[in-house]
């Protein structure tokens, strides 16, 4: 049995507890409050490294991510429409939730890269914020076209104010502020802490994906189909764009993971008011029941397979 | 003790229209509203309320006859539609009524 981190663990007693319908329930504001000191922490680490060393980020790094975001979208809203055969704003509800990004995919491949001592990039807390939004507009733009009838503003204001990119990119501005020195006095909570925060948050991801393994019946093979190819697909693109950039072995598994994971946060939100017609609980049960669970046990030591094997 | 007759409206829909239907309330010329956190069963299926993307709340108004019919009207035509949206009307009394 190959070496499974034990916070993966905890993800699967969540699903067995709910999927059995034992009496667990983590009341929401835990919930929160686990995101919020996960996003922190992983935005706070970033930071003290990017005060250790100051590495700014190149320009074109910065260009082709955005882009890699915008572009993700338009294969797998055609594989969505036209090899599955949805409506069209179910395609691109799955195309904007695919493109964009899952936090706690990425806090899963942080500490599997810690665990193994392998480096990364103290920048790539950055790519996640990158990655997270043009997807979700790009969405939108396939479910309504240029002139349609969406409230921009407002959705602009959802979308850049949303908790993870406020919590992340705070996390980094106060962790570069304070520097290695500074930041001890929070070491305990955000750092020492890390695992088992997570392993909690990962026991309710757990229970939220088994809620959906009803839907995920109903839905049937095209969706757990999808959600493991198109994972694999993306991925291979990431790690590609990865090497070019000229990343380490670690960068390229953090990069390849965030194109692998499926958004199941800022994607649904934005995409049930933009997009209502679309069917919430098809592209939730996909990126959650599906595609989250395999990153984490599958897709992330295969993704670090690949990203060796490019740089090697 | 004199009493004052009123519409209280109460809609239960999904959380994440929490902030436009607030916006909506007001614009309609809603003075106050009472929102909670609320869980259930309906047409379309069991809604949790311990993670928000699948979670509900309940906003209730309490207003003059005609302002309610207006509210409720117009959630009826925005939202119905494409949303897990119930809402209700019934008589109620106040004692201030300059509030409502």
């Amino acid at each position: 049995m190959p070496q499974l981190d034990p916070v993966i663990w905890f993800f699967v007693l969540g699903v067995a507890a709910g999927a059995a319908r034992a009496d667990l329930r983590l009341p929401g504001a835990i919930y929160e409050f686990v995101s919020t000191v996960l996003l922190l922490a992983i935005g706070l680490k970033g930071g003290v490294e990017l005060a250790r060393d100051t590495g700014a980020m190149p320009i074109t790094e910065l260009g082709s991510i955005l882009l890699l975001g915008f572009v993700l979208p338009l294969p797998a809203f055609a594989i969505a429409y036209y090899v599955g055969r949805l409506a069209r704003a179910d395609a691109a509800s799955l195309a904007a939730h695919y493109g964009s990004v899952s936090v706690g995919t990425f806090a899963v491949v942080v500490s599997y890269l810690a665990t193994r001592d392998i480096a990364f990039e103290a920048r790539a807390p950055v790519w996640v914020v990158l990655l997270e939004v043009p997807a979700i507009l790009a969405g939108i733009l396939l479910a309504r076209g240029l002139s349609g009838d969406v409230a921009w503003r407002h959705l602009m204001r959802e979308l850049f104010l949303g908790r993870s990119i406020v919590l992340l990119l705070g996390g980094l501005a106060i962790g570069w502020l304070a520097g290695p020195e500074g930041s001890s006095s929070i070491q305990p909570l955000f750092f020492d802490l890390f695992k088992g925060i997570l392993a909690l948050f990962l026991l309710e991801m757990g229970l939220i994906a088994a809620a959906q393994l009803p839907t995920l019946r109903h839905h049937g093979l095209f969706i757990v189909l999808f959600g493991v190819a198109v994972p694999v697909a993306f991925a291979i693109v990431g790690a590609g764009l990865g090497q070019v950039l000229g990343l380490s072995p670690g960068g390229i598994t953090v990069l390849a993971t965030l194109a692998a994971s499926a958004s199941y946060i800022a994607a649904p939100a934005a995409i049930r008011t933009a997009v209502p017609e679309a069917n919430p609980a098809l592209s939730l049960t996909a990126a959650l029941a599906v595609t989250f669970p395999f990153n984490i046990v599958v897709g992330i030591p295969l993704y670090e397979r690949i990203a060796v094997a490019l740089a090697g | 003790m004199q009493q004052f007759p009123r519409r209280l409206l109460t809609v239960v829909t999904e959380a994440v229209l929490e902030r436009e239907l607030v916006a909506e309330l007001e614009a309609l010329g809603v003075r106050g509203y009472t929102i909670t956190d609320a869980r259930g069963k309906g047409s379309r299926g069991r809604r949790q309320s311990d993670w928000a993307q699948e979670s509900n709340i309940r906003v209730e108004v309490v207003c003059e006859p005609a302002l309610a019919e207006r509210v409720a009207g117009h959630l009826r035509d925005r939202y119905y539609d494409h949303y897990a949206m119930v809402l209700f009307l019934q008589d109620v009394s106040v004692l201030r009524p300059e509030k409502f």
